[in-house]
């Protein structure tokens, strides 16, 4: 297994040292029709629970946190055009942000899957 | 009580049908100590409607209009005259007792004004997009510069020596608490103190502010200013404070500003001591999603009808909390469309020639005063304002002339108290209202007064 | 005999079928209006100049009147003319899609949507007050300055509290004024201090005020019955705390009980209280602020005064200070000295400790008349008359409801002058939304929708003083039986509005692709 969760419904998915971060399925649908996404550029450095990202439907704003620590490789540039890929595909096309992981320990603490889908469905 | 509909038997069936045995049980939240058991008792009690409108009568009478008497006063507040229309339009209710118009369905009204409004004010200043208003253009003025920051990622204003002494105090009042740098200075009559600030533009600028016409009336071409600030990543903010001068002149847009904020008052808004006025706000669309205040935003209906919204919301207070570009709530809505409609009925050609008369009223207006000996006009340039240089302290010149029911322009000693030379100077503003008769009078009583 | 030559028979309706689409898309009184921009042209006007005088045509002729130099504008503007008929009609028909307090119920939560009398605008537009220029000499003014000192008089009276600061342009900027003046008087002291407390409940420019002047903001949760905290609130004041703001009676419709009490533990800490007065409208004449213990409060003359809201402002909001914060003000402000009214504008001048200038010029004199017009007309007795019958209609109502909609504080004693319910009980999928939006078909415009943050689905209704208990009576009936509907699942509702000028607007595609102005087609589509 190699894609993570979290409390705050962002999932990070790894690929040795490097990482795709987006927001969860259950995410989208509370936050409704996205209108837009502020990516964090490349080079810039997120540390583990702290604001990464904004994403923004009608009537919400949402920060979105790094799920670990590490240096941002490249935002999602099609979410700029197209925020609605975030609805129509969160955990795919939707993704935000891709990271280098500076402390894979990091990831210990998050969930796998199953986890996640309990911990929703126990909300 | 005439706006109180609830007759005592209405009182005593809903206290009934609420099981509250008198009205204080409805207040026993509230700790006794500081219940108040009876109207306060140093107030007076209700009045009549005649009773009212004598008191205000008596006291509106204390105060010279400026219609009744020869008018010269301008420094960021300008008389023109409004067509009857836009008063008659404005006191309609449905657009004097609506509210912000959350709910669009049934505010379609407000918000197809606004979103013209937005699309004039947008024209004229030479920019992409405008909002729909702001409380005044000193507010204004303040939120480009803390918008500025936010684009640019610096803390450093530099602001032209020109812009309205009270704009400068509301952005020096605000910086004290934001962390900002502002760098500012005393106009003086030789020169602006554009080619300073271009020099002292560098790579910690975040914004420099120049007012155009500046507050001595003074036009400058900011061209250079603009492609300076590109080339430093810094932003240019163009305040506007007449906004009838862009009839006559280039646009702060068309030279290269970033965000152009100014006072709508001039168009369609009355002087009314200073407030309630307009604040214009218009930028490049690249800065949209920084801009403060509301936005009305073209969409479609449910059945594909072309219909308005407020949008872009996520910007502001209600949803963005401590995180929000502004504090801001409300707009000027009711201003913004005396505004919108007075400009309306002015149209491009309209708005034209005002500003062609109004130009042509303060040249002669100008040439004229220049006549007096001691007298002189410091402007090479101007619109409708210029700047008289004194061979005295004006501030006692204008109270004189007050006392002979001429109201003679604005003294600098009143906007920049204990500043040397600059206490002689007198800013006139002269606009289509001002007859030639008006002209002589001033003239013929500045000269007196000297002599 | 003459047979009917004209052939006018009246005949009442036949055809039952569904209306008929029009050729203009107009619905009788029901008018579509285009943009100034389609039916404006650049050579329409709707305004006749006089020409210039002879003698400023002789002065200001050719050459030597030109004084614009350089920079004369050679650009069209693309600013559309009407006439004057067409520019009525325009803003006429625009004016016809807009709900607003002259024609009927308007239950906005916060936001005290009561009758503006129409004496008010009468006295705002007296050419002396509206026709006076903010820097005319003082001599010339001393009416406009007398209708500040007055209106001022009355606010620090009906308040309990030492002065106030007359030029905040509106609530939100006046909760500017509160925060800087608290701001100045800690750092009067040497106290620099970081965080501003907010109750969750609060209105959304409280957090934005207290950032916006540079503090942190924390939130501090509310009580099960919709107050503050008090624990939570004394467990976190220390010495970094500047101030909390609270908003009393609050955004729950209930009074702060605790509210002196808050205020003692905060003054205990050295910290200030502000409070935020946006519901001054229950109250008034009944309690006084300043005997709870409030360090600034800011009043919306829009809400208690009933200045009108114009469609989104212009607002007003004076700020009242007490002892502590008063040497802070923001100039300018006027004094009375020897019988004359002075204009004081300058920082240092006499005793001041001023945080500075706030706005250009000294408020909005425009709302002054106004309010201090709807202040006289009610005199002492009458302000607190309508303290009593703001709170009578929102308890009327509260209880006239809570057996159809759940009130989640119903239970926490009577309601100030709004009553909170939720969409607790509602039918699966149907939200406050609908139900907001069916009360738009019944001819009312809808409650507060959303806000408080606390309930969800928070339905906030203020009725105010100026309804009659017949205009009550019918707006319970059709919330009755639209909140029956949402409860029953009738999608009908869902597509509500059906009677309105138009039907629900697509707000996320106008979020997602924002168009603000206005563009020729031919260049919007190239900009496509």
């Amino acid at each position: 297994m190699n894609r993570y969760f979290t409390v705050e419904h962002e999932w990070i998915e790894v690929d040795g040292e490097s990482a795709t971060v987006g927001i969860t399925d259950y995410a989208q649908s509370q936050l409704g029709d996205i209108v837009f996404v502020e990516v964090p550029s490349a080079n810039t450095a997120v540390s583990k629970g702290g604001d990464a990202a904004v994403v923004e439907s009608v009537k919400a704003a949402s920060d979105v946190y790094a799920p670990v620590s590490g240096t941002v490789t490249q935002g999602n540039a099609a979410l700029e055009g197209d925020p609605a890929l975030v609805n129509t595909d969160p955990e795919g096309a939707g993704w935000f942000f891709k990271l280098r992981l500076s402390d894979p320990g990091e990831l210990d603490g998050l969930m796998n899957a199953a986890a996640y889908q309990a911990f929703v469905e126990g909300l | 009580m005439r706006y109180l509909p609830l007759t005592q038997p209405d009182r005593t069936a809903m206290l009934a049908a609420i099981g509250a045995t008198n009205i204080d049980d409805l207040f026993v939240d509230v700790p006794i100590e500081a219940r108040l058991t009876a109207a306060i008792a140093e107030l007076p009690l209700h009045q009549s409607e005649m009773a009212v409108e004598r008191h205000f009568s008596a006291l509106a009478r204390q105060n010279m209009a400026a219609s009744h008497h020869p008018f010269f006063l301008g420094a960021g507040a300008y008389k023109h005259h409004i067509p009857a229309s836009v008063d008659h339009l404005i006191q309609r209710g449905e657009f004097l007792t609506a509210y912000t118009p959350y709910q669009p369905e049934i505010a379609q009204g407000t918000l197809q004004m606004l979103f013209e409004f937005q699309t004039q004010v947008a024209r004229l200043f030479g920019c992409d997009v405008a909002n729909a208003s702001m409380y005044d253009g000193s507010t204004a003025c303040w939120e480009a510069v803390g918008m500025a920051g936010r684009i640019s990622k610096r803390k450093k204003a530099l602001i032209s020596s020109g812009l309205h002494p009270h704009y400068v105090s509301v952005c020096k009042t605000m910086a004290k608490y934001t962390g900002d740098t502002l760098d500012t200075a005393l106009p003086c009559f030789e020169a602006t103190d554009s080619a300073r600030l271009i020099d002292m533009i560098d790579s910690e600028t975040s914004c420099v502010v120049v007012q155009y016409p500046d507050i001595l009336g003074r036009i400058e071409d900011m061209t250079a200013m603009a492609a300076k600030c590109h080339e430093a990543g810094a932003l240019l903010i163009a305040v506007v404070t007449e906004p009838v001068a862009l009839g006559a002149l280039k646009s702060p847009g068309e030279m290269g500003a970033d965000i152009v904020v100014g006072e709508g008052q001039s168009i369609g808004v009355g002087l009314q001591f200073g407030g309630p006025y307009v604040g214009l706000f218009a930028c490049k669309e690249k800065f949209v999603r920084q801009m403060p205040g509301r936005l009305c935003g073209e969409t479609i209906d449910a059945e594909g009808k072309r219909g308005f919204v407020l949008t872009l919301s996520t910007r502001e207070q209600h949803i963005r909390r401590e995180k929000a570009t502004s504090n801001i709530c409300t707009n000027s809505g009711l201003c913004a469309l005396a505004f919108s409609i007075h400009m309306t009925l002015l149209g491009e050609c309209g708005l034209r020639e005002l500003a062609h008369i109004n130009h042509a009223t303060a040249c002669a207006a100008a040439n004229r005063l220049a006549e007096i000996p001691g007298v002189s006009v410091i402007n090479e340039h101007f619109f409708n304002e210029f700047t008289l240089k004194l061979p005295t302290e004006a501030r006692p010149v204008v109270r004189a002339l007050a006392d002979r029911k001429i109201l003679g322009g604005v003294s600098l000693g009143r906007l920049y108290p204990d500043n040397g030379e600059l206490e002689r100077g007198l800013v006139v503003a002269v606009t289509e209202v001002v007859t030639p008769d008006d002209v002589e009078a001033f003239a013929t009583a500045l000269q007196e007064i000297l002599s | 005999m003459n047979l009917n030559e004209s052939g006018w028979k009246p005949e009442m309706m036949q055809y039952d079928g569904d209306a008929p689409a029009t050729h203009t898309g107009n619905r009788a009184l029901m008018l579509e209006e285009a943009l100034i921009f389609e039916i404006g042209d650049a050579h329409s006007t709707g305004i006749d100049f006089e020409g210039l005088p002879l003698s400023f045509k002789q002065e200001g002729r050719a050459e030597q009147a030109n004084r614009l130099g350089s920079l004369a504008r050679a650009r069209a503007i693309g600013l559309p003319g009407l006439s004057e008929p067409e520019t009525i009609r325009h803003y006429t028909r625009l004016s016809r899609q807009n709900y607003a307090i002259d024609l009927g119920f308007f239950p906005l939560g916060s936001c005290t949507m009561k009758h503006n009398p129409r004496l008010n605008e009468k006295i705002a537009r007296m050419k002396g007050f509206a026709d006076i220029h903010p820097l005319a000499p003082t001599s010339t003014t001393q009416g406009a300055l007398t209708v500040i000192y007055e209106l001022a008089h009355w606010l620090v009276t009906l308040t309990g509290m030492e002065a106030v600061a007359m030029s905040p342009k509106a609530g939100a900027h006046g909760e500017l004024c509160g925060i800087l003046a608290i701001r100045a008087a800690l750092e009067a002291r040497g106290d620099a201090r970081a965080v501003i407390l907010v109750p969750e409940s609060a209105h959304g420019t409280n957090p934005a005020t207290a950032a916006f002047a540079g503090y942190a903001v924390e939130n501090i949760p509310a009580t099960p019955e919709g107050r503050v905290n008090l624990g939570a609130l004394s467990a976190r004041l220390g010495p970094d705390v500047a101030g909390v703001m609270i908003t009393n009676p609050n955004t729950c419709g209930l009074f702060e009980r605790d509210m002196k009490a808050i205020s003692d533990l905060v003054h205990a800490a050295g910290a200030f209280v502000y409070c935020d007065g946006a519901n001054f409208n229950a109250i008034v004449g009944r309690v006084r602020p300043g005997d709870l213990g409030i360090d600034a409060m800011h009043i919306n003359l829009h809400k208690t005064f009933s200045t009108p809201h114009g469609g989104g402002g212009p607002g007003s909001g004076p700020v009242v200070l007490s002892k502590a914060l008063a040497p802070f003000a923001p100039l300018p402000f006027v004094e009375k000295r020897n019988g004359v009214f002075e204009l004081i504008e300058e920082e240092g001048a006499g005793e001041t400790q001023s945080f500075g200038r706030m706005v250009a010029f000294h408020g909005q004199m425009g709302m002054f008349t106004r309010a201090l017009a709807y202040i006289l007309s009610h005199g002492a007795d009458g302000l607190r008359q309508v303290a009593e019958d703001a709170v009578l209609n929102a308890n009327y109502v509260l209880r006239s409801l809570e057996d159809v909609l759940d009130a989640p504080f119903a239970a926490s004693g009577p309601c100030m002058h709004e009553a909170l319910f939720s969409d607790n009980g509602l039918a699966e999928g149907f939200s406050t939304l609908d139900i907001a939006k069916g009360l738009i078909d019944e001819g009312y415009h809808p409650m507060t929708v959303y806000f408080p943050l606390v309930v969800h689905g928070a339905m906030l209704i203020e009725p105010t003083e100026t309804e009659s208990k017949a205009t009550l009576d019918q707006f319970i009936g059709a919330m009755r039986s639209v909140a029956g509907r949402a409860k029953a699942g009738d999608e009908s509702l869902k597509s509500a509005p059906h009677f309105a000028p138009r039907r629900r607007l697509d707000e996320t595609l106008a979020a997602r692709k924002p168009v603000l102005v206005w563009k020729e087609p031919e260049l919007a589509l190239a900009a496509e």
